[in-house]
């Protein structure tokens, strides 16, 4: 089984777009949006939901106000900053620490050092997974909670069922549409994977990214593909990242220009493929087909 | 005032807008500082071309086990909630890149058998460029520990002035700790579907911080309506609507400053600032 991951490093270089494209384009596989944190593949897919699930991504300490002396240890132990004094008690407002539920990592150093036992880590809803169905073929994907922790757990889950359904389906194909940057959740959904394909804008904003992320994939000895998108913006930076892909040993496998069809492909909740014929299509079509190629040459 | 541009999705154009922001409010005499809290994809320094005159690693600090003391009690395992280290029979075992430097398992251990040594993720460059101050963080590749680098960004944070901090895309941990204790978070959102639908996301993060916030919508056209319509709805100020205009992104996609090409830009950011104020005070 293939694991296309398409990534960009800068983001919105077009990577949904191009995976919407490619969910129309290639046979017989299983869709990852791997974005958990902005999802947005399924504007575009329109999946059905068949099962759905909760992510606890982690836990979350709360303290009890009637049973704290108010000494302060928590605060001087936590390490996150989580912990915010409100004034010492009175009569009518018992409580004097509290914590921010936002900064806290759950690390439950809190709960350890508290004389009072005062503290209790729960378990945190941050999020939820669905396995769907679309008319592309099957969808994994999720959404964080907002100011949610722990994605990169929650990728790691996103691309594990959707391996799991390639292999009960016998489909040898998973394409992951990857979040931007090079931390947690891009590492998490790039390590293991047969291949990366970055969309890289013709900007020098997209070059200087472009060239992180591909640090990131040497790092984890992941081959790499580049997609120009955008090109036309400015064909001096995209020759550019063309010849740096050269000097890199890194194969682009297209140029798609700067089309506006791709925002009215949104707006309709279709891929620009499906738009119908032109020849930003007949480029993308190309990318696939090349990027396939490529794919299926390796072992 | 501290003022943090961010976006749900990415590529909405934050940089742009932050980057002119800061250089526009220079021009004015305001002192400002610019702290490119995008670690990931740190961009700020291509428009600004600072003159780097410092640079600092960030380290954080991860277990290390002796291994002459540790009597495999196990007790590390069981407390860190990260599967950071893990006793598995006669080896204690660690995972530098799951850990969150909670100092949770040094504390724990009845045998003082761990110790906490430095891991570096990244570094913390700054220096003038022009009359901006400017910060910035950059991850080291390979590493995925954000927040604590966006930590240390942070602590370049002017006592008096304007601070503008460039936030990465999304929704989680680092751009909670990039908008924490600042006065306004400026939410840069895009008039398409997905611009839409990362913005209620973004919106959504804000909320529980409860700081106040506001919308620039940029690359404006026709289609903006429906996001005008969530703001609307949601009560939520939009201060700057910046009209599509293939000029901004070609400038833009030369590392260049969009109030250097488009004239009007410059007095779109000073408006804009107004309006921030206003809103800040509110």
């Amino acid at each position: 089984m293939k694991e296309l991951v398409v990534l960009s490093g800068k983001g919105g270089t077009g990577k949904t777009s191009l995976v919407a494209c490619l969910a129309a384009l290639a046979d017989g596989k299983v869709l990852a949006d791997c974005d958990v944190d902005a999802a947005d593949l399924h504007l575009v897919l329109a999946p059905r939901v068949l099962h759905r699930e909760v992510f606890r991504g982690g836990k979350q300490a709360y303290i009890a106000a009637d049973r704290c002396a108010a000494c302060g240890e928590c605060a001087v132990y936590c390490r996150f900053d989580a912990v915010r004094f409100d004034g010492p008690a009175t009569e009518v407002v018992g409580k004097t620490y509290r914590v921010d539920p936002i900064a806290c990592e759950g690390c439950g150093v809190c709960v350890h050092v508290c004389p009072a036992q005062a503290v209790e880590l729960a378990p945190a809803a941050s999020g939820e997974w669905y396995v769907s169905e679309t008319r592309h073929g099957p969808l994994v994907h999720a959404r964080l909670g907002p100011a949610g922790e722990n994605s990169g757990k929650l990728v790691t889950i996103v691309r594990n069922r959707a391996k799991a359904i390639a292999e009960a389906r016998s489909l040898d194909l998973v394409i992951v549409d990857g979040a931007p940057g090079i931390g947690c959740p891009v590492i998490a959904s790039m390590a293991g994977a047969s291949m990366v394909l970055s969309v890289a804008e013709a900007t020098l904003s997209g070059k200087h990214d472009l060239e992180r992320l591909a640090g990131l994939a040497a790092h984890f000895k992941i081959p790499m593909l580049v997609c120009i998108n955008k090109a036309d913006l400015n064909a001096e930076v995209a020759a550019a990242i063309g010849e740096w892909c050269q000097r890199h040993k890194i194969q682009v496998v297209g140029s798609i220009p700067y089309d506006r069809r791709f925002t009215e492909a949104q707006v309709q909740g279709k891929s620009l493929v499906e738009l119908g014929d032109g020849a930003t299509a007949r480029t993308v079509r190309e990318v696939w087909r090349n990027t396939r190629t490529l794919l299926e040459g390796r072992r | 005032m501290r003022i943090a541009i961010a976006s749900g999705k990415g590529g909405t154009g934050k940089t742009i807008v932050a980057t002119n922001l800061a250089v526009a409010l220079a021009q004015d005499d305001h002192p400002v500082t610019f702290l490119d809290c995008d670690v990931e994809a740190p961009n700020g320094h291509i428009f600004l071309k600072p003159e780097i005159t410092h640079c600092e690693t960030v380290s954080v600090p991860v277990p290390e086990v002796n291994e002459t003391l540790c009597t495999r009690c196990g007790r590390c395992g069981e407390f860190c909630q990260y599967s950071a280290i893990v006793c598995l029979g006669d080896a204690v075992l660690t995972f530098p890149d799951l850990c969150h430097s909670c100092g949770g398992c040094s504390l724990v251990c009845p045998d003082g058998a761990i110790r906490e040594v430095p891991r570096v993720v990244g570094e913390v460059e700054w220096g003038p460029a022009g009359a901006v101050r400017f910060v910035q963080g950059r991850l080291r590749i390979g590493q995925a520990r954000v927040p604590p680098l966006i930590r240390a960004v942070k602590k370049h944070l002017p006592q008096t002035g304007i601070a503008i901090l460039d936030a990465p895309p999304g929704t989680s941990c680092p751009v909670v700790e990039t908008i924490r204790d600042t006065d306004l978070v400026l939410l840069v959102a895009e008039p398409t579907p997905f611009g839409l639908h990362d913005l209620r996301l973004a919106v959504e993060t804000v909320r529980q911080t409860r700081l106040p916030h506001a919308v620039v919508i940029n690359r404006a056209g026709p289609s903006g309506g429906d996001v005008r319509r969530y703001c609307d709805r949601a009560g939520i100020p939009i201060l700057l609507e910046i009209p599509e205009d293939r000029r901004i992104a070609e400038t833009y996609s030369r590392g260049e400053l969009a109030i250097r090409a488009v004239p009007a830009y410059a007095g779109w950011m000073r408006a804009l600032f107004e309006n921030v104020r206003h809103e800040a005070l509110v």
